[in-house]
This record gives structure tokens, sequence and C-alpha cells, in this order.
């Protein structure tokens, strides 16, 4: 890497990691992820994009300290994932609100769970009500804090599982395929309001996803990972300026880009059968 | 009227349906009381005796409510901890299905060795035939938990408790209303069987009483009186589950 920042230690730094699910898939060298050395800088955005089944949820697993590697060192935020990281949020393609809670308490539920916020949680509870009103509006949401999920479109529920993975400030964001259900319109609406997000706030963000242009439009850097076993093949830096308007997705650069990058899956997925695409 | 009405009312027409048609066979062919009494004959007992019915019934209805009540405590215990232990629900399982299969009115000769004549035997065979489907239910919505609901708690360093206390518990109280619906008709069954032979008193004595004295009439308001006392306590949960879990019955018709 070449910019300024290159001294400082990196906010998520993978060290050669190698990951298998289970003690006989590792005696038969069968890795779900191998050699991945990843490196990003504090508040920068970062996408994984790559067919399905190549190891991003795997990926995830690791970046969250959920799995631990079978070789290689992970270090997030200067310290060594040992186990579940709390300053991370979550959201995923499902937006697995809980039906019987209301949007308002879905999003309080991280509050109730993490510390500090855990043992202040009935002494500040109005503090943190208006917290959660104050995010759910900031996505638009104003107005549904007191309807359950079912009663919301599935893309508002996609806005308030993002409010859910933000409420406790995380210093990392990952978001699995967030998008991944929802018709175009809605998932270009949901970009902006990442984006909005974001700039707002600089938290780190890893998203996984198979749409390159989302890819392309959000992230600072893009990496395509490669399908059994999972590897980083190419990384890429987009140096499109920001802020970026919905408008940038129509530019020639940005298209070229994606262009680039769909080469990169394309090259991959011939190795493997004769498509003709 | 319209078939949204017809649909509300049809229990109602169709038993009334049965009642005219069980008379009429009755009156036409003039079937003795002792073989098999008209509705007529039932009602006119019932009144007759509905002293004698009452205090039958109402230890009918205690009894059974006390071996329900024990029921849903070990019901919903030993499903929470089959449903949130992989071992205990290896261990368990199979050992409760045996046990299931069961006729639970074989054990009324040795709860009547433990415990005589009496409450005794009746309260414990209402628990014995109705904490399983309570306990079953409870370790569904337990071990049916979606894994990224887990992950999402687990991200933030949930521990094992929380999740169960968060997400478990209330994910699986459907399962458990619904249990409880299916658990009180079979608590009624268990209650008069074992008051058929272990009892001097309860609907089930009175059943058996009622029989062997050709009091045919009065032996079939004993089994109408369980009957009420079963469909009004299913009513009973049926209110309660789906005034505390709405959410779980959405997109059903009622909306």
């Amino acid at each position: 890497m070449q910019n300024a920042s290159a001294a400082a230690p990196y906010f998520v730094d993978f060290e050669d990691v190698w990951l298998a699910y289970n003690d006989e898939l590792l005696a038969r060298n069968q890795f779900a992820v191998e050699a991945i050395d990843l490196k990003v800088r504090s508040g920068e955005f970062i996408a994984i994009v790559g067919p399905s089944g190549c190891g991003k949820s795997t990926f995830m697993k690791l970046a969250t300290g959920l799995r631990k590697p079978s070789k290689g060192k992970i270090r997030i935020d200067g310290q060594p994932v040992t186990g579940p990281l709390k300053i991370s949020g979550m959201a995923f393609q499902a937006p697995s609100l809980l039906p019987w809670r209301t949007t308002l308490d879905n999003v309080l539920l991280p509050l109730e769970i993490v510390e500090p916020y855990r043992s202040q949680f009935k002494a500040r509870k109005s503090e943190f009500e208006a917290r959660a009103i104050k995010l759910l509006q900031s996505v638009g949401l104003h107005g549904y804090e007191r309807k359950y999920p079912w009663e919301l479109s599935g893309g508002m529920q996609q806005r308030a599982s993002i409010c859910r993975a933000l409420i406790h400030e995380p210093k990392m964001l990952l978001l699995d395929e967030p998008f991944g259900a929802l018709d175009a319109f809605t998932r270009e609406e949901l970009w902006c309001i990442l984006r909005d997000l974001w700039t707002e706030r600089r938290f780190n963000v890893i998203l996984v996803t198979h749409d390159l242009r989302e890819s392309v439009f959000l992230a600072d850097t893009v990496y395509v990972m490669t399908k059994g076993p999972g590897r980083f093949d190419v990384r890429r830096q987009i140096d499109l300026p920001r802020p970026r308007d919905l408008e940038i997705t129509y530019t020639p650069e940005f298209t070229d880009i994606v262009h680039d990058l769909r080469g990169h899956i394309g090259a991959m997925r011939k190795q493997g059968a004769v498509i003709n695409q | 009227m319209n078939k949204k009405q017809l649909e509300r009312w049809s229990p109602l027409i169709l038993m009334t349906a049965i009642v005219v048609i069980w008379q009429a066979i009755c009156s036409i062919f003039n079937v003795s009381e002792f073989i098999f009494p008209s509705p007529a004959r039932i009602w006119e007992q019932t009144v007759e005796y509905k002293g004698v019915i009452a205090q039958h019934a109402w230890r009918t209805f205690w009894v059974t409510m006390a071996g329900f009540g024990l029921a849903i405590v070990v019901g919903v215990l030993l499903g929470f901890l089959i449903g949130s232990s992989r071992l205990a629900y290896a261990a368990v399982y199979p050992l409760m299905t045996a046990f299931n299969a069961l006729p639970k009115a074989a054990f009324v000769p040795i709860l009547v060795v433990w415990f005589g004549i009496g409450i005794g035997p009746a309260i414990l065979t209402a628990f014995l035939i109705s904490f399983f489907p309570i306990m079953v239910n409870i370790a569904t919505g337990l071990a049916t938990l979606e894994p990224e609901l887990e992950d999402v708690l687990r991200v933030l360093g949930a521990k094992r408790w929380d999740v169960l206390v968060k997400v478990g518990l209330p994910r699986s109280m459907p399962y458990f209303y619904g249990s409880l619906k299916v658990a009180i008709t079979l608590a009624f069954v268990g209650t008069t069987v074992s008051e058929m032979t272990a009892a001097n008193e309860g609907i089930g004595y009175l059943l058996i009483s009622a029989g062997s004295s050709l009091q045919m009439g009065l032996a079939f308001s004993g089994l109408l009186v369980v009957g009420i006392m079963a469909m009004a306590m299913y009513e009973l949960f049926s209110f309660i589950e789906k005034h505390t879990t709405a959410w779980a019955h959405r997109g059903s018709q009622n909306h």
C-alpha cells in the first residue's frame, strides 16, 4: 500500500489465514479459505465479491471472531481475535428481525447485550430510545418505530436491520449480502443510505456481495474471491471521487471498473467449465 | 347469511343437526333408554341430577387443573433442558418417546398402590398424559432457532443464556400456547380415566356408577359435562394464545 497511513497499524490485519471447518478436513488439507492476507486501514470501506460458495461467509465468520483460523493470525483494532468481537455489528441478507418486538425494540436489542450499555439499559432507556429513533429517522423509517417488522416492506426491514447493526456504535460493520433480496430500485436507495451513514460516522465496513456495481459504488477497495478453496485473487482500489452520486454508476469510468472486475470473475469461471457468456 | 357468518356458526348448526337426527332416530324406532337414551332423556336426567353432576364436575375440574399445572411446570423445565442442550436432547428424547407410547391408564393401578384411592392417582394421571406435548413443543421452539439470528447476538458477545432468554423463549411461546390447547384436553382424559377405577368422586366415578345402575341418561350427561369443560378450557387457551402471540398468527384469516 502506497498511502500515508501504511506505517500505522492496520485496523483489520489478516496474516496468512487458513481455515478448515474441522480436524478431519484439516488432516486432508481441505480448506474453506486459504492464504488470506488482508490489510484494511481504519475507516476503510472494503467489498468482497465472488461467486456463491467461494467462502465469503466463512471469511465473515473469521472477521467477527465466531470462528478461529486453523493457521495464521487475525488482528482487529490492534488486538488478536480470540472470540466474538463486541466492536462489530452485523447484518445479513435476511433482515432476521424478531417478530415479537417492535422495530424500535429490535434496534435496541444490541444495547441489551453489549457492555457498557447493558448494565445501564434500564436507567438510560429513554436516552437509548431517543438515539434509536434518531437512527431510524436517518434511514427514512420515521413513524415506523412502533410497527412490527412484519408490517414493514422488505426494504424497510433491511434498513431496520442495518440500524440494529449500528446502534451500539461499532467500529466495524459487517454486511453479508445485505441487499441481495431487494428489488433494484430499493437496492440503490439503500446504497445511498449506507453511503451516507458511512460518510457521517466513518466506521470500517466489510461488505460481502455478488453485485459488482454495488461493490464499486460503495467501496474504497474491492477484493475478488475465488472458489474452492476461497482465496483473495484480485485487489482493486476504486479511485472514484467521493462523495459519489448514483449518477456515477452511468459514467464510463465506473462501467470500465465493473467490466474489468467482471473479466476477472469470468476468467475464473472458465477454468472450471466452458460457459459461453 | 353471508359466508363469514356461516363459518362462525357452522359448529353450532352441525351440533343442532346431530341432536335433531339423534332425537328423531330414538323417537321413530322407539329405542330403549337403557340402550341408547335420546337427547331429551339425557337433558331430563341432567336437570334432575344437576347438583350431583355439578359436585362431581367440580372435583374433576380442579383435579385436572392441578395435574395440568404440574404438567406445565415439568413440561416447560424439561423442554427447556432438552431444547437448549444437545446432550440432554440426545439422552432424554428417546426415553421420553418410549414413555409417551405407554398407555397412561396402565399407570393407574400402580399409582393406587402408592397413593391410595382419591385425588393422588387422578392428578398424576392427568399430569403424565399432558406434560409430553408441552415438553416437545418448548424443546422444538428452542431447537429450531435460525442460526443467523443466533449469530447476530453472538457477534455482540452474547452468552448462551442471553440467546435463550432474548430469542429462544419468546420464539417458542406460540409453540407453548399451541401445546397447552392439546395438553388441557388430554389432561381431562387422564383424570376421567383414573377416576373410573381409582376414586369415589369425579365424573369418571359418576360414569361408572351410572353405568352399573343402568342410568344411561346420567352416564351421557357425565360425558357431556367433560366435553364442555374441555372445550371451554381449549377456547380459553386459544384466546390467550391469540392475544399474547399475535405476531405468530399474522397473515391468518383473522386479519
